[in-house]
């Protein structure tokens, strides 16, 4: 009887101390934190996570997707032509793109940093409009520009003796076409980025570096830049990603021709997946982007943590 | 609580009167007592069309007492595809789906056969262009039915007074209405000598070398009228053939008489080609031709279709085929049968021919003759030869006749175009015929 009693007390103990463990756990900032962000987490690892798994799933399958088949798709794209051709561009695109939108963005974001401040809002927004426009639409508007049989560039063109020349027809002037696209509705982002930094530059260090009797090249080099490496880093980073994986403007513009000389990584997985029935094959294209944005993604990150570390 | 204890014979009474019951009360039919059936239809370019699916389809529900849902699925940005891809990969979806060419032999492993239904059409029908079968059949098994909403020959359609200004050719002449062509001399020299001519006069043939499917037909009716095939019925690579170079040096010839930009055309191009009135001939069903019966009457009435030159192998005309499939894992497959056969009716098949504007092609030989191809206009007869009634040219797609999952990856990747691009931008011969020799050895894997 008395180790009943014995027993009973213990387990009320055991369930206490567990309440009160529940609640502290519950009353602990972090992992109030975890509960709200779980519904996150969950969305996330819906629609990010589980077909990131199943991508790499299906890249192990055959084209009937029946058998499990390892990297024999891997290996069969690495001796095909036309995938060596689909790296290549997808880096010209990709790496020209950004380096162009990093470029005009920097070069506008210093012009709208300049006008007073009354005026500024209203050429922000003017400026941030292909950025807003859904690709897809801004594209299509591009398409007609471009028409093979009835552009509006060659229209104009013609007034003054040029052309006409064949935008989407011809291999090198269709890059130019897509990256062209590209750089219009990506610079925009680059832009609000770069001004926004701007704006968080101390004036003393221009006024500091005035009194040293710096020139405006060099208030650029010595100030200016170094004080928006680690946002140019990051902004590169995103949109080497996003260019990297773009889809609309090359699928609408081109479709990845003439004679396949724009097809990026995204549009011939489409091509070869969806077009051709060849799932398995196509998510081993897309895959491959993968590893050659996380090795991207290493080098800028690291960089952007040692500065900060420094700082 | 008290429990009430049955007795093996109030059991056995209670089961008997029940039984009874059930036997003897009278059935009332419900609204929906054949269950449901999900239908993904094709959304059709023509306005108004799918109203006559849509019509056919709700009378045989109402009679049948089957709840129907029908989804009109475009096929711009490939919207078609990328629902067959994602229903085969949940294995749930329409119980009837609209699969276009080469669909129903790429998801030949998750199609329900459809012999049973066949059977009847055939014999009713008549028998399908060999194409149909081709698509349509694996192994003596139908994959699915052949659809005549969407199916479309992709023959020319010609400027009447362009071709007879500039290349001296009256295709009426040739392609009389109500009656059997006379089109001996309509053969690929004659074809030439007219682009040539056309585009001297300012008006050049719209016929684009392109990736998209317009291109790649007109490729493929032109490579067959040769007898060139990438890849022969048994599976094996037949690309350095002296047939496949006779083709690629006619389309040589050809590109020099056609607009430059046609590298890169799409579907849209060459049918604003003919709308605009720049080009003398396109390869295309009516509908370049019903566009400009709205916008552009005078160029419409100037249009003939017709059919295909004459090759040394042949006068051959591509046929694009929809069909419609029922999944294994579909839940009212009889259902999805029972309307399949409405649907493939003489008199459906003919409101949905009339309500396309004569766009939709039957595909069984009893049924390339109806009224809706000799009435249209204008001009009266602008139609009649569209189908292939006087079975004058042999209805083919291109990549034919290897087998299936390799054609739809010569017709998917363009191969034949972008030999003929290739070759005309400069390649030499060998050259382009290794490159296409190589693409077709990676279309083989399984």
């Amino acid at each position: 009887m008395a180790d009943v009693a014995l027993q009973s007390n213990r387990a009320a103990a055991q369930a206490a101390r567990k309440r009160s463990s529940l609640h502290k756990m519950l009353r602990r900032k972090s992992t109030v934190a975890f509960l709200m962000t779980l519904p996150l987490i969950l969305l996330i690892a819906t629609l990010v996570i589980y077909p990131a798994f199943y991508a790499l799933h299906l890249a192990t399958l055959n084209k009937s997707m029946q058998r499990f088949v390892g990297l024999s798709n891997f290996e069969f794209l690495f001796k095909r032509e036309t995938f060596w051709l689909v790296v290549k561009q997808s880096c010209i695109f990709a790496i020209t793109a950004v380096i162009f939108k990093a470029l005009l963005g920097f070069i506008i974001a210093h012009f709208v940093h300049n006008i007073p401040a009354k005026g500024q809002r209203k050429w922000r927004g003017m400026l941030l409009v292909p950025w807003v426009i859904p690709p897809a639409m801004s594209t299509l508007a591009w398409l007609w520009l471009f028409d093979p049989s009835y552009s509006a560039f060659n229209y104009t063109l013609a007034f003054f003796g040029i052309g006409p020349i064949s935008w989407t027809g011809d291999a090198n002037w269709a890059r130019f076409s897509v990256i062209l696209v590209n750089i219009w509705v990506g610079a925009p982002f680059f832009m609000i980025m770069y001004l926004a930094a701007l704006k968080s530059v101390p004036e003393q260090l221009y006024e500091a570096a005035a009194i040293d009797g710096a020139n405006w090249w060099q208030r650029i080099w010595y100030v200016t830049l170094p004080m928006m490496r680690n946002i140019i880093a990051i902004t590169t980073l995103f949109s080497l990603i996003v260019t990297f994986a773009n889809f609309d403007i090359v699928r609408i513009l081109t479709a990845g021709g003439p004679l396949d000389h724009t097809h990026i990584f995204a549009t011939w997985a489409f091509r070869i997946g969806i077009e051709g029935s060849d799932i398995p094959l196509g998510a081993s294209v897309s895959l491959f982007m993968v590893p050659i944005l996380a090795v991207a993604a290493i080098f800028i990150l690291r960089d952007v943590n040692k500065r900060g570390n420094e700082a | 609580m008290s429990r009430k204890k049955l007795s093996r014979r109030q059991f056995i009474a209670a089961t008997a009167l029940s039984s009874a019951a059930l036997v003897t009360a009278p059935y009332v039919r419900g609204a929906h007592a054949a269950g449901k059936l999900s239908i993904g239809f094709w959304d059709h370019w023509v306005p108004g069309a799918n109203k006559a699916s849509t019509d056919i389809v709700n009378a045989w529900a109402e009679k049948e007492k089957v709840e129907v849902q029908i989804d009109y699925i475009p096929s711009q940005g490939n919207k078609n595809l990328l629902t067959i891809a994602a229903e085969a990969q949940a294995k749930s979806g329409h119980d009837i789906l609209a699969m276009p060419t080469w669909w129903p032999h790429a998801q030949s492993e998750l199609l329900e056969p459809m012999n049973d239904v066949m059977e009847g059409l055939i014999k009713q029908n008549g028998e399908p262009n060999g194409t149909v079968k081709y698509l349509g059949q694996l192994k003596g098994k139908w994959l699915a039915v052949p659809a005549s909403v969407g199916s479309q020959i992709k023959g020319p359609c010609s400027r009447i007074d362009l071709m007879k200004q500039h290349a001296g050719i009256d295709v009426q002449a040739l392609y009389p209405a109500g009656a059997p062509p006379k089109a001996d001399s309509w053969n690929l020299d004659t074809f030439l000598k007219a682009a040539e001519a056309c585009q001297k006069g300012g008006v050049p043939f719209g016929i684009g070398l392109g990736e998209t499917s317009d291109n790649v037909d007109t490729a493929g009716a032109i490579f067959q009228s040769f007898g060139a095939a990438l890849v022969d019925e048994k599976g094996n690579v037949t690309v350095k053939t002296d047939p496949v170079r006779q083709a690629l040096e006619f389309y040589k010839k050809l590109i020099s008489f056609l607009p430059p930009d046609v590298g890169a055309w799409d579907d849209a191009s060459n049918n604003k080609w003919l709308v605009s009135g720049r080009g003398a001939m396109i390869m295309n069903p009516p509908s370049a031709w019903a566009v400009a019966k709205r916008d552009a009457p005078q160029v419409a009435e100037q249009c003939w279709s017709h059919g295909f030159p004459m090759g040394p192998k042949g006068r051959y005309a591509p046929y694009l085929s929809y069909f419609w499939g029922t999944w294994s894992f579909s839940k009212n497959k009889e259902a999805a049968k029972s309307v399949l056969k409405v649907l493939s009716q003489p008199d459906a098949i003919e409101k949905m021919c009339v309500a396309s504007g004569g766009y939709d092609l039957p595909c069984y030989e009893k049924l390339t003759t109806l009224k809706v191809w000799q009435e249209e206009g204008p001009p009266k007869g602008t139609l009649y030869h569209y189908p292939n009634p006087h079975n004058h040219q042999t209805l083919s797609i291109a990549a034919a006749p290897a087998p299936p999952k390799i054609a739809q990856q010569i017709y998917t990747q363009a191969t034949l175009t972008k030999m003929c691009l290739r070759y005309h931008k400069g390649e030499a011969m060998e050259k382009v015929l290794a490159w296409a020799e190589g693409e077709c050895e990676g279309f083989m894997r399984s």
